[in-house]
């Protein structure tokens, strides 16, 4: 039987996971914005399993909102990647570094 | 259903995302020799929109779309103020961004969504609101922070903002999840019933409360969720910096009013999050006022100073009562009036070629152009909190609500925080009056009149509001009827 705890144990690993790989993941920006898309769809997780549980539709609307900022988001990140890799030839984030203090 | 009445209530807002769709269309078809026009339009947009907020005010609090959107007295004032802050910007962002051929239209359209953003968070009246309002705001300000596209500096700030940005979304959505989870309703008034019929917390709920404080932590850019902040005001062009460290603090301000009183503002639950704020606000004013004395770009002592700012706004917000309410709001206003001003005398004094970014930018500025020094010396004064300047009162205001709320040691951390911060705004004054100018930075001011004057207006006001703040403090005081 699948109770709403393992569904909620689903999510926050997947968060866990998501956070962690966004902090130690020092090479490249692209992985940083598969985390970001990763982290949302944990809460989308979250918001499902609770929606379902409480009866309540409104959950399952806020996932939909959610889904479609989170491609917005992407877009808009994906072309600063592009403006940042015009700009320094790399997309590494070691080498994204030049302000400090 | 929704109704005409629904809409009436929130024509400024809708008055504004027509407005925009149409100058972005008008831009497209327009010569960019003719480009005033998009500017004068733009404002004049933003003043009808001001004009609607305050004429359609109702007496009471009244809500459209079943509770989603609230207009109350305090989503009207912050609304005033961030469209009064955005017209300043617009103002003046304008020869900077002629010098440095960054005078397009998405500048215009972008910041006014980003406005728009701001109203809808600030009279959010559910979760579900409060994220896409939020959400609005800061999509827009990414590529803000991009729009100088051949600039490394602007597109490394840009990334940093947007990964920095999306993690503190991310942290707030998971928050708001849990608390959904705890309550079974995304609407905030009925979060606040359902947060008070439990006899203790229960730990889904604060779990919850925990990741939603990270969130606002990040918006507000409060220290140990400060790091964007400095790398953004630096990399971004000024004329983008000045509008993100103006009107988005009235929104966060905002944000945290309405999740935090109207949503988890029942006592049980408001204990625990005042003591997180006090560790917040504590943290902020250290490092802020600490960390800007080693700065050498302005910028960046600018952007250490807001965090400091953030850490008083903050203070006033964990009294939890409407005298801090009142306070902080005071607080945030006085901010956004002293920020606009700050980055203006900066914009005022680059010009082509010339950033003015440096505080040696400033070596013998007096001898220059003494008005602008003068200028600067007010806003400096007022950053600092020495009387008779608008920014003293604000301060004394939160440091009274402290004391009040029984947290006199939060005050006294505050007030010695002030003294420390004196010493980097009394740097700028003195490189400004009594360091010899550099040969060679014999660089002329902008001359474009609605800037000066706008700009003079602004600094003067600063201390003008030093004697006569008692009909704001009342305006602030009336959006917080006490308990």
């Amino acid at each position: 039987m699948i109770t709403l705890a393992h569904f909620i144990v689903l999510g926050a690993v997947l968060f866990c996971i998501a956070v962690a790989s966004l902090f130690i993941n020092r090479k490249n920006v692209i992985v940083l914005l598969m985390s970001i898309e990763l982290m949302l769809l944990a809460v989308n997780i979250n918001f499902v399993a609770f929606s379902r549980f409480h009866g309540d539709p409104a959950g399952q609307v806020f996932v939909f909102f959610i889904l479609t900022v989170a491609a917005a988001e992407t877009a808009i990140g994906l072309a600063i990647l592009v403006l940042l890799f015009r700009n320094r030839s790399t997309i590494n984030i070691a080498q994204i570094d030049s302000m400090k203090g | 259903m929704p109704n005409m009445n629904d809409i009436l209530i929130l024509l400024p807002e809708l008055c504004l995302v027509v407005a925009a769709c149409l100058l972005l269309l008008l831009d497209a078809f327009m010569a960019p020799a003719r480009r005033w026009v998009l500017h004068w339009l733009s404002i004049a947009v933003l003043l009808v929109a001001m004009y609607l907020v305050m004429a359609g005010q109702p007496e009471q609090s009244i809500s459209a779309f079943n509770g989603m959107f609230v207009r109350d007295r305090v989503a009207e004032i912050l609304k005033v103020f961030a469209l009064l802050a955005t017209v300043l910007v617009f103002i003046y962002a304008r020869p900077y961004l002629i010098d440095r051929k960054l005078y397009v239209g998405e500048f215009y359209t972008l910041t006014i969504f980003a406005v728009i953003g701001i109203m809808l968070l600030v009279s959010a009246g559910s979760l579900v609101t409060v994220y896409l309002g939020l959400e609005l705001l800061t999509l827009s300000s990414y590529a803000l922070v991009a729009l100088n596209r051949d600039s490394s500096l602007s597109s490394e700030a840009a990334i940093k903002y947007f990964v920095l940005g999306a993690l503190a979304s991310g942290m707030l959505l998971y928050g708001m999840s849990m608390i959904y989870g705890a309550t079974g309703t995304l609407d905030l008034a009925q979060l606040h019933t359902a947060a008070s019929l439990h006899n203790s917390t229960p730990n889904l709920l604060l779990f919850g409360l925990i990741f939603m404080i990270i969130g606002i932590g990040f918006k507000l850019g409060a220290a140990p969720f400060h790091m964007w902040i400095p790398d953004v005001y630096q990399g971004s062009p000024t004329a983008v910096t000045i509008f993100i460290g103006s009107a988005p603090k009235l929104a966060a301000f905002g944000m945290a009013y309405r999740l935090l009183e109207s949503g988890m503002g029942d006592p049980s639950l408001a204990h625990q999050w005042q003591q997180m704020l006090a560790v917040l606000a504590v943290l902020s004013l250290a490092i802020g006022n600490l960390v800007a004395i080693v700065q050498t770009n302005l910028k960046r002592v600018l952007a250490y100073s807001t965090i400091s700012h953030m850490g008083y706004l903050l203070l006033g917000l964990a009294s939890a009562n409407s005298e801090g309410y009142a306070a902080a709001m005071f607080y945030a206003i006085s901010y956004a009036l002293m920020g606009t001003a700050a980055f203006g005398v900066i914009l005022a004094l680059a010009c082509a070629g010339f950033e003015c970014e440096e505080v040696d930018d400033l070596k013998g500025l007096n001898q220059r152009s003494p008005w602008l020094a003068f200028l600067m010396l007010l806003v400096m004064f007022s950053l600092a909190g020495v009387p008779p300047l608008f920014g003293f009162f604000a301060k004394l205001m939160v440091l009274q609500a402290a004391v009040h709320a029984n947290m006199l040691w939060l005050a006294i951390v505050g007030a010695v925080f002030a003294i420390i911060g004196l010493y980097y705004y009394l740097r700028v004054v003195k490189v400004m009056y009594f360091d010899k100018p550099v040969e060679g930075s014999e660089h002329k001011p902008q001359s474009d009149l609605s800037l000066r004057l706008v700009l003079s207006l602004n600094a003067l006001a600063l201390l003008v509001m030093g004697f006569c703040w008692g009909p704001l403090l009342d305006w602030c005081k009336s959006a917080f009827p006490a308990v």
